[in-house]
């Protein structure tokens, strides 16, 4: 492995836990209020959140491009306004990850909030503790084997992100070239050997976060 | 305490329930039927549940009214409420269970202290167990206790012994009326089971289909049900204050008013009972010495008949209001008339008694 791959390596690994982390408080809020609450727009916001998942990817990508471009309606704002810009830099890996990976979170959030009893967060209520006291002392660890289920998979979808990866960041070496894009690029060129070497620390990332996973759910059975 | 809860409207499946009532007795049963929206109303007074119109008043503090909007959090009306499943935190010990609304210890206010709660309720070596490990009524003890730990102004407990079997509900009842005359916190206890009103309240409201039917003391109710929905629910003819004068080879000697009765002694060492008869198991008999297996005779005065369908309801003055149930032609042949002398025999199990 040279340098240059561990770089890729890391990055790809970095970049990945950042974005499971950003759409952690937004993931969980909206699955709690997709749970929890009626509201008007209810079916429009989950049927958008949803959408990454059923699109191709490269459509996902494209989309971003066009908001998040420096003529788009967000990018366009941002740059003028703020000075930074999005596309082609690691920003927009971390974008196209989020993107992708938030409504894996989201369902499996949802999914573990709707089954905790809302008994449970009302007697709380009635012991004096306030909505915020409920959610992270009785809804959260009720739900955290979905919530962390979640996680999981949002980082294994993230590390082997590539459509709209490669739409909105591009290939750049040493600035947005994760794993798989180079994986790609690598089997493109002819580099076979090479590709085979960044598939198997591929292999072993994967394997790490979903033996890691089963690992926190055989202890969270285990606690009282 | 004062609770007053007026224009109450909550409209539920098939009915709405709406009341006006101000309830001020240490310990309330609300009395009714499963399905008469006796939770629904615990709900809205612990504030977790709204209704279209209410308004809601504990002691001079307005915690609901809809007219102005106003609507006091259920975090913050200081109102203990233990559910019929209890709602134990599944994710946390018995002691974090205990904790989670203990402030500060309860330094304010040592009645509401930790050790004193776990001693009333007998919880201390409970306290470092999961709560999956726990028995029905060990449960039911430790929600009791997280729920007087949160130093509540009011306690709302819903069929605190549905759940719990015949010899559960016996040794649950003298925990709660330890909580009712110690910690002097006014309850409000809702249960479908006369037994158990009749056990701990002062006071019952009867609720049926969302509507209130009657409010007083409990043997005023029961005694004077004021229609014949409310004489339906709660079934017993006769019901009295008693005393046990002894008790042998399980055997109690119950003083009423100035008749002496013989019953199976209750469970506990209390004196204090009421005497439940049911008017069908009161046998009336012209002459007075006939043997039989029969405990209880007792010489009687007919004071009324009253016919009630295929049954009359005979008013009896055996040294206490007793009342009979005979079939029209058993009255018939044995000529019953007012004012006269009969002989009620009444079967040791067939008298209940019910410890206050």
């Amino acid at each position: 492995m040279t340098s240059e791959e561990w770089q890729i390596v890391w990055f790809t690994a970095w970049v990945s836990a950042l974005s499971t982390l950003v759409i952690l408080p937004f993931g969980l809020a909206l699955a709690w209020a997709l749970a929890r609450r009626d509201w008007p727009g209810k079916s429009v916001v989950e049927t958008l959140v949803s959408l990454p998942l059923v699109m191709p990817p490269v459509a996902t990508g494209l989309i971003l491009l066009k908001l998040f471009g420096r003529r788009g309606a967000i990018g366009g704002f941002l740059h003028d306004r703020l000075g930074f810009d999005i596309i082609f830099t690691w920003r927009a890996v971390l974008l196209a990850l989020s993107v992708m990976s938030l409504p894996l979170l989201v369902r499996s959030a949802r999914v573990a909030f709707e089954e905790v009893n809302p008994r449970l967060e009302q007697i709380a209520c009635t012991l004096g503790a306030s909505n915020w006291r409920v959610f992270f002392t009785i809804t959260v660890p009720l739900a955290a084997r979905g919530i962390i289920a979640g996680m999981i998979l949002a980082f294994a979808r993230a590390l082997g992100e590539f459509g709209a990866t490669i739409m909105v960041a591009g290939n750049i070496p040493g600035k947005t070239s994760t794993l798989s894009l180079t994986i790609f690029q690598e089997v493109q060129l002819g580099q076979d050997a090479n590709a085979f070497r960044l598939l198997g620390v591929s292999v072993v990332l994967a394997f790490t976060a979903v033996w890691f996973s089963e690992f926190l759910m055989r202890r969270k059975r285990k606690m009282p | 305490m004062s609770l007053l809860l007026k224009r109450v409207t909550l409209p539920l499946e098939p009915f709405t329930l709406g009341l006006d009532a101000e309830i001020r007795s240490r310990f309330t049963a609300i009395f009714g039927p499963s399905g008469a929206g006796k939770t629904s109303l615990l709900d809205l007074i612990a504030g977790l549940r709204r209704a279209p119109s209410a308004f809601i008043q504990l002691d001079n503090r307005v915690l609901t009214d809809t007219a102005s909007g106003f609507n006091v959090p259920p975090h913050h009306r200081g109102i203990g409420y233990v559910p019929q499943d209890l709602a134990l935190f599944p994710h946390l010990s018995v002691r974090q269970n205990l904790l989670y609304g203990c402030k500060s210890g309860g330094a304010d206010d040592p009645l509401f202290g930790l050790d004193h709660v776990l001693e009333v309720l007998e919880i201390q070596p409970l306290a470092s167990r999961g709560v999956t490990e726990l028995s029905g009524g060990e449960k039911q003890r430790v929600a009791l206790a997280r729920a007087l730990l949160a130093s509540p102004r009011l306690l709302l407990l819903d069929e605190p012994l549905a759940s719990l079997d015949a010899p559960l509900k016996a040794k649950i009842i003298p925990y709660l009326t330890r909580i009712r005359d110690e910690f002097r916190i006014p309850m409000l206890c809702v249960t479908h089971d006369r037994l158990e009103a009749l056990a701990l309240a002062d006071e019952i409201v009867v609720l049926v289909d969302g509507k209130i039917m009657q409010t007083g003391p409990v043997l005023d109710v029961f005694n004077r049900p004021a229609n014949a929905a409310v004489a339906k629910l709660v079934g017993v003819e006769t019901l009295h204050h008693g005393q046990i004068t002894g008790v042998e080879d399980g055997l109690a000697t119950v003083s009423v008013d100035h008749a002496t009765l013989t019953a199976l002694a209750p469970a506990t060492a209390a004196r204090e009972v009421f005497v439940c008869i049911r008017g069908e198991d009161v046998i009336l008999q012209r002459e007075a010495a006939v043997a039989s297996s029969v405990r209880n005779r007792l010489s009687a005065r007919i004071m009324a008949l009253r016919p009630e369908g295929a049954l009359v309801r005979v008013e009896l003055d055996a040294g206490f209001p007793l009342f009979a149930l005979v079939t029209r032609p058993a009255c018939a042949e044995l000529a019953l008339h007012d004012g006269e002398q009969v002989t009620a025999l009444i079967k040791t199990p067939a008298i209940h008694l019910v410890p206050r």
